[in-house]
């Protein structure tokens, strides 16, 4: 099971990579789970210091953009 | 996905460098022809009569929209691409520990460069702090990454000129350096929410852009042109449409009486409305060509519009945050008075 994290304070481009890494692990057939964390003190947590970030089974793989739907699938796998 | 051979990786550059060319040859060639092609259309094609009011709106139109959106997208590309080279992180490494003076000018700089967006300003106000970046410092950059931007530059240079487009850059920047000094010479650092101390900084995780190969920088800056030239052309459109009616019809000085330079309070005016109005550069460019058309003053509008993108309502909200109230009040009132000052300053010169 992988766990997926959208770090984002709910801006457009948080929707964004939510949607981008939803569809990236359908594409790759896994099991996995997706939530977002808004809490600011929570994202903190994380040390990113640029929102959206994603993070994977607890490591951030990205920070600050929407990669596309292939990268995502990279950044999963 | 098609499949990949070997040979493949090459072919596709020699074809994306194929298709670069023939866009900046066919983007140069539309722009060389804007004068002509908007004349023909007028005078030929519509067989609109030349001196005509109508005619004289309708020429100004087709020439200066296309030529704004032509500009707008090679630089929105072009900045685009600069910004994968300025990442956050990169940003904070450059200006951590750097001397308060030297440190608020490249901040001010770094924040025209650095892809912002105003809803991480939290994250990054608290990786910048924590990373040892001075508060005046990080209000350097917090002041003019959103008033200072390519989009605000491409429309004032492509609707009142590069005088006015490099007045906006060069007192954008002061502004940001001059309020940012002051706010560290204030000492306000125990306004500062505790939290923000408690969290241990941000090591950047995930940002490291510096390995990004070209083809990605190019999509950034594609994406870039995408997501914001799709995002303003209505508000470039419409402040065409204000400047053309005014081109053709003039209703001369009408603004003169209230916002001219005369009036000296029109200054402070301008800042007070301007401030809890929040619009993006574009959004407030039809209001800027209406109100400088109408006889305007040319300093209370640029204060208008730098307070309206500047300082807002939103921002204030979000810093309030990592932020106590007074120092969110320090930090509204010294870049206020900045604007203000450049609002006269302009007055008193043009």
């Amino acid at each position: 099971m992988k766990k997926l994290q959208i770090l984002g304070t709910g801006c457009a481009k948080c929707q964004k990579l939510a949607a981008v890494a939803d569809e990236a692990a359908r594409a790759l057939g896994l099991p996995y789970e997706l939530t977002k964390v808004t809490d600011l003190k929570q994202i903190m947590s994380f040390k990113v210091m640029s929102t959206p970030a994603l993070v994977v089974d607890g490591q951030v793989k990205l920070s600050g953009r929407v990669p596309t739907v292939e990268e995502a699938k990279q950044l999963l796998g | 996905m098609p499949s990949q051979t070997p040979a493949a990786p090459r072919r596709t550059l020699l074809w994306r460098i194929t298709i670069g060319a023939l866009l900046a040859a066919g983007w140069a060639l539309l722009y060389q022809w804007l004068s002509f092609t908007a004349k023909w259309l007028t005078y030929d094609l519509l067989g609109m009569q030349p001196d005509g009011r109508l005619a004289s709106a309708v020429e100004f139109f087709l020439f200066e929209a296309p030529k704004v959106l032509l500009l707008l997208v090679l630089v929105v590309f072009g900045v685009g691409v600069i910004r994968t080279f300025f990442t956050p992180e990169r940003t904070r490494r450059l200006l951590a520990g750097r001397r308060e003076s030297a440190g608020n000018v490249l901040a001010a700089l770094l924040g025209v460069v650095t892809p912002f967006c105003s809803c991480s300003a939290v994250p990054l106000f608290i990786g910048f702090v924590t990373a040892g970046v001075p508060l005046g410092v990080t209000f350097s950059f917090l002041i003019s990454a959103p008033m200072v931007n390519e989009v605000a530059l491409v429309l004032l240079f492509g609707l009142f000129g590069w005088k006015v487009a490099m007045l906006y850059l060069g007192t954008g920047l002061a502004v940001a350096i001059v309020a940012g000094w002051t706010l560290g010479r204030l000492r306000l650092e125990k306004h500062v929410e505790p939290w923000v101390y408690e969290t241990g900084g941000s090591d950047g995780a995930g940002g490291s852009a510096g390995g990004l190969p070209w083809n990605e920088r190019l999509r950034a800056g594609f994406t870039a042109v995408r997501e914001i030239v799709g995002r303003v052309w209505p508000f470039v459109l419409i402040g065409i449409a204000v400047g053309a009616g005014i081109h053709g019809y003039v209703p001369e000085n009408f603004m003169a009486s209230i916002m001219g330079r005369e009036a000296w309070w029109s200054v402070p005016l301008a800042v007070l409305i301007g401030v809890p109005m929040y619009s993006n550069a574009a959004g407030i460019i039809p209001v800027v060509q209406a109100l400088l058309g109408k006889g305007a003053a040319l300093g209370t509008v640029l204060a208008f519009m730098m307070s309206v993108i500047g300082l807002s309502l939103p921002e204030a909200i979000i810093l309030r945050q990592v932020l106590k109230p007074r120092l969110i009040a320090t930090f509204f009132g010294v870049v206020a008075s900045g604007i203000l000052l450049v609002g006269y300053l302009f007055n008193l010169v043009f």
